[in-house]
């Protein structure tokens, strides 16, 4: 039988290294849900050594040109302008309500060369947007091979393949060579741990695949799926699309959608009020701000374990510590019993040995240390066990942003 | 300057109950002073580096009975706290098989049908009648026992609820339990199972650190013991610590001086102070006094009533009860700092087998016969291990492509008949190598280094009596409310002010923070008085 689904060009090694042939479909690719049997395993190897995500299926943006950076202030949330060459900056993009369209990391190689990544296409919205501009919009999703590689020991291990690596800081980019091919090497990722981001052209993608795992092998090196990913972003308190927000262009409402102050990235809109940068959805913004319309805070959860366990054991059960991310939503009520929002991304964290979730709840309700109770089936019954809230991210070693 | 010495409670000894006791004191808002005799924390819970780049930990290895409780309670995640998943357990066999268990319940299925459809099938059955056992008898371990010795409404309400609790499970579970807790785990394999590999594997964790065979009466207990732990909510499961177990004290200590509690090393007691029959401090070996209303000894029950106060302050029965308490330790320890990983013939250049325990102990028969030697006061020629290859969790311990493997081994009676741990401490550790040799070829050409630890090195270096891992037997009249003795079981001594925390308290030894905690309850609950 034809595959009729992309594999990418690290497909032909990583699959050799599946022990359980477990993918999903992602823009167009196959990825892998896990290669080892446990998932877990995957998890720790990011936590305490150093593992290797398939990024290719991201989708890929350059924009070229003499108006490059002027095209792409009036479009990104964060002000652009400050993004130098040679750096990458975590970006948002939103409609003119101010509801966020997207997230993504846009990476400056040139003053007149930037490329930006994210989990969905974006093509039209952007080219549609380029008329009038001497800007190139190019898709590049097939022609970049992207792995990251994260963990304690990533450092070390490309330092081996490329000693310039050392210098590099957190969100830094660095163009070099690793086992002589070309590759850009940035300091980014989605585990909040040290790591790394590197893309190469497709024919450089096994060579330098196979250099990563001969160097990582005598440091437990190990590639992950979607499913420790999702593990290590939770912890790390990144928002997830489809999971944590929907697109404002695709939402069939507005409960669907929220402002980047309402998912917890505010800290981006820094400077909004300087009149010289005027993007889409900043009017918007400006007055969600100033008028205070924000209809929900972005918090992180941590559950009271006691209560979690008392409740299972006096019903009879044994409480389970589910590190699989819950596919649905929870919903959260305050100490009136009145609804206080919803959590998303809840899962057992093993770094706080405890349930976390990002939520939503209502920005009175966002302080830390709050108390929500978070509805839990038991039984056939709802009851409600109680979360404090506690800052973002719940995972943040010195590690990931130290120079040493 | 001169130091303070003045405290509201100084425990003695650093390892982790201490460390526990000691953190929950100062969180409680008592000046607190940790003593620990060595020159550095954690008891029998280090890590240390023996060879350079190599971790070892030197005694315990591996992490499964630490409450939630003292996790929680103590914020033990914000220093460091870091259980890492072991995702397999290999069993490798005498004629060059094995059995490779890993986190795909189907996959063990399939993997214990090539041995016996009878035990893939029994499988589900059995974890499924332990976990309701565990669940009846997790309840009683995670309390203080009632003194039934005592007639105050207090105590006579824990023993009302200890009845209420036996009564509430249905009549299997509460057979099964008894089942356990008095027979031998032999006998109870034997109800569902037939492979010697999935009986010797499981019949393993009735043995650990006791003097008992698979087929005694009492190994059920300990098996029940060793299966009533946890990782991240899997029962039973143990996990590697990130830094091996003195990763755990690190974090423990760390906590503990977050508090507010101070930690003074190289300072061994030599005695505590009593008066009046009320304890007002402790003496240093070196002499230096330290005065507190409140000593709480962590050491093991022979040294907490024997030598660190004087024996006419304790009524005479407990003082024999506590002479006779069982020691006996039967466990040593074997660590290799390894040049490359082992290699096991039937899988060829994999290395997945090693992400979790490796245990050499492929039937019932091989744990009993090692038992033989043990029962007349010598060491097995064929000796039971309990192996774990750490740095493939956790890279850290070993230098890039090498390895430290911790094996824990049995039997090795503290008392050798006609010979001394001195002069046999290098043929255990040939005879653990050569065992090793026979399972993996070529193993002691990766040998760069070995530790061999025998009961009389780990009494001489943790100070755990007869070099007792549990810091006493865990045999059915020294559990419970007997646990160190019938009257003395609520962490407090007949002298005021005076109490216990250590492992040979309930309910007993592995890195488990109970006693610790417990005994801070009481302390804390007495000064309120």
């Amino acid at each position: 039988m034809v595959l009729k689904v992309l594999t990418t060009p690290f497909h032909a090694r990583l699959s050799e290294l599946s022990e359980t042939g477990l993918y999903m479909h992602w823009a167009g690719y196959l990825t892998a849900s896990r290669y080892d049997l446990s998932a877990k395993h995957e998890y720790f190897g990011v936590r305490t050594a150093a593992a290797i995500y398939d990024l290719t299926p991201m989708y890929k943006y350059w924009f070229r040109g003499r108006h490059a950076q002027r095209f792409l202030e009036g479009i990104l949330a964060r002000d652009v302008r400050t993004l130098k060459v040679g750096r990458a900056q975590y970006q948002v993009w939103c409609d003119d309500d101010g509801y966020v369209l997207e997230d993504g990391v846009l990476f400056r190689y040139a003053p007149d060369e930037f490329l930006l990544t994210c989990a969905e296409p974006n093509l039209g919205h952007f080219a549609q947007l380029a008329r009038g501009f001497d800007v190139e919009v190019i898709d590049a999703q097939s022609q970049i091979a992207s792995l990251a590689l994260q963990g304690p020991r990533s450092k070390v291990i490309l330092e081996q393949l490329s000693p310039e690596v050392a210098d590099l800081a957190y969100f830094g980019i660095l163009q070099t060579k690793l086992a002589g091919h070309p590759v850009t090497v940035s300091r980014t990722g989605f585990t909040g741990d040290l790591g790394y981001e590197l893309m190469m052209s497709n024919d450089s993608a096994l060579p330098v695949l196979d250099a990563l795992l001969e160097v990582g092998g005598p440091h437990q090196i190990r590639p992950f799926g979607d499913e420790a990913l999702s593990m290590t972003r939770i912890e790390a308190g990144l928002p997830l699309i489809h999971v944590d927000f929907e697109s404002a262009r695709f939402a069939f409402n507005d409960h669907q959608r929220f402002t980047p102050n309402e998912l917890g990235l505010g800290w981006l809109l820094k400077g909004i009020e300087d009149p010289s940068r005027p993007f889409i959805g900043r009017r918007a913004l400006l007055r969600e701000q100033s008028e205070g319309l924000s209809r929900w805070a972005t918090v992180g959860l941590v559950l009271d374990w006691k209560a979690y366990f008392d409740l299972h054991e006096s019903n009879g059960l044994i409480p389970t510590m589910d590190e699989q991310v819950a596919a649905w939503e929870t919903m959260l009520y305050d100490s009136d019993h009145a609804r206080a929002g919803w959590a998303t991304s809840l899962m057992y964290s093993p770094m706080r040995q405890a349930y976390i979730a990002i939520a939503k709840v209502r920005p009175e309700l966002s302080a830390i240390g709050t108390i929500v109770q978070v509805e839990h089936t038991v039984n056939h019954e709802y009851y409600m066990v109680p979360a404090e809230v506690v800052p973002l991210p719940f995972f943040n070693p010195p590690r990931k942003v130290s120079m040493t | 300057m001169s130091e303070t010495h003045q405290y509201d409670a100084i425990v003695v000894g650093g390892g982790h109950n201490g460390l526990t006791n000691g953190a929950y004191l100062a969180k409680s808002g008592l000046k607190t002073l940790i003593l620990e005799r060595r020159s550095f924390v954690g008891g029998a819970a280090i890590t240390e580096e023996l060879h350079p780049g190599f971790s070892f930990t030197t005694f315990s290895y591996g992490l499964s009975l630490l409450r939630n409780e003292v996790i929680h309670e103590l914020e033990l995640t914000k220093h460091g706290f870091m259980p890492i998943v072991m995702p397999t357990t290999f069993a490798p066999m005498e004629n060059g098989d094995y059995l490779l268990l890993g986190p795909d319940h189907d996959q063990n299925i399939k993997e214990i049908m090539r041995h016996s459809p009878k035990d893939a099938d029994a499988m589900d059955r059995y974890d499924y009648d332990l976990q309701r056992v565990l669940q009846y008898v997790k309840p009683i371990f995670d309390r203080k026992p009632p003194n039934i010795f005592s007639k105050n409404p207090e105590d006579l309400a824990d023993v009302r609820w200890l009845l209420n609790h036996l009564g509430k499970a249905d009549k299997k579970v509460i057979h099964d339990t008894v089942r356990l807790l008095t027979g031998s785990i032999a006998d109870f394999l034997d109800d569902y199972f037939e492979s010697d590999i999935v009986k010797g594997l499981m019949a393993s964790s009735g043995i650990t650190g006791t003097k008992l065979g698979p087929m005694s009466q009492g190994s059920g207990l300990v098996y029940l013991y060793m299966t009533i732990g946890e990782h991240d909510g899997a029962l039973g499961s143990w996990s590697f610590h990130k830094g091996g177990n003195g990763g755990v004290t690190q974090v423990l200590a760390r906590a503990a001086q977050a508090y507010g509690a101070e930690i003074r090393l190289d300072s061994a007691v030599d005695h505590v102070t009593v008066i009046d029959g009320r304890a007002s401090g402790v003496v240093l070996a070196d002499g230096t006094e330290f005065t507190a209303p409140v000593v709480v000894s962590a050491l093991d029950p022979r040294r907490t009533f024997l030598e660190l106060v004087p024996r006419r302050e304790l009524p005479s029965d407990l003082v024999e009860t506590i002479e006779r308490f069982r020691f006996q330790g039967s466990a040593s320890k074997v660590n290799f700092a390894l040049d490359g990983a082992p290699r096991y013939p039937a899988l060829g250049d994999r290395t997945d087998q090693y992400n979790g325990f490796i245990n050499i102990g492929p039937s019932i028969e091989y744990l009993e016969r090692a038992f033989d030697a043990g029962k007349y006061g010598w060491y097995s020629d064929r000796p039971y291990l309990d192996t774990c290859i750490q740095s493939f969790v956790d890279p850290d311990m070993a230098p890039p492509g090498k390895h430290v493997m911790s094996c824990f081994t049995m039997y090795t009676p503290y008392e050798l008949k006609g010979s001394t741990w001195d002069a046999e401490r290098e043929n255990l550790g040939d005879t653990v190598q050569r065992t090793l040799e026979s399972f993996f070829p070529g193993f002691s050409d990766l040998v760069l280094h070995r530790e061999v630890v025998t009961p009389l090195d780990i009494e001489q270096m943790t100070g755990l009596s007869e070099g007792n891992i549990y810091a006493g037997e865990l045999l059915a009249p020294q559990m419970y409310f007997f646990r160190p003795a019938p009257g003395w079981s609520d962490y407090r001594t007949p002298i005021q002010g005076y109490y216990q925390c250590g492992s040979g308290t309930h309910p007993g030894g592995c890195v488990i923070g109970s006693p610790g905690r417990f005994a801070s309850q009481q302390v804390i609950a007495d000064s309120k008085l």
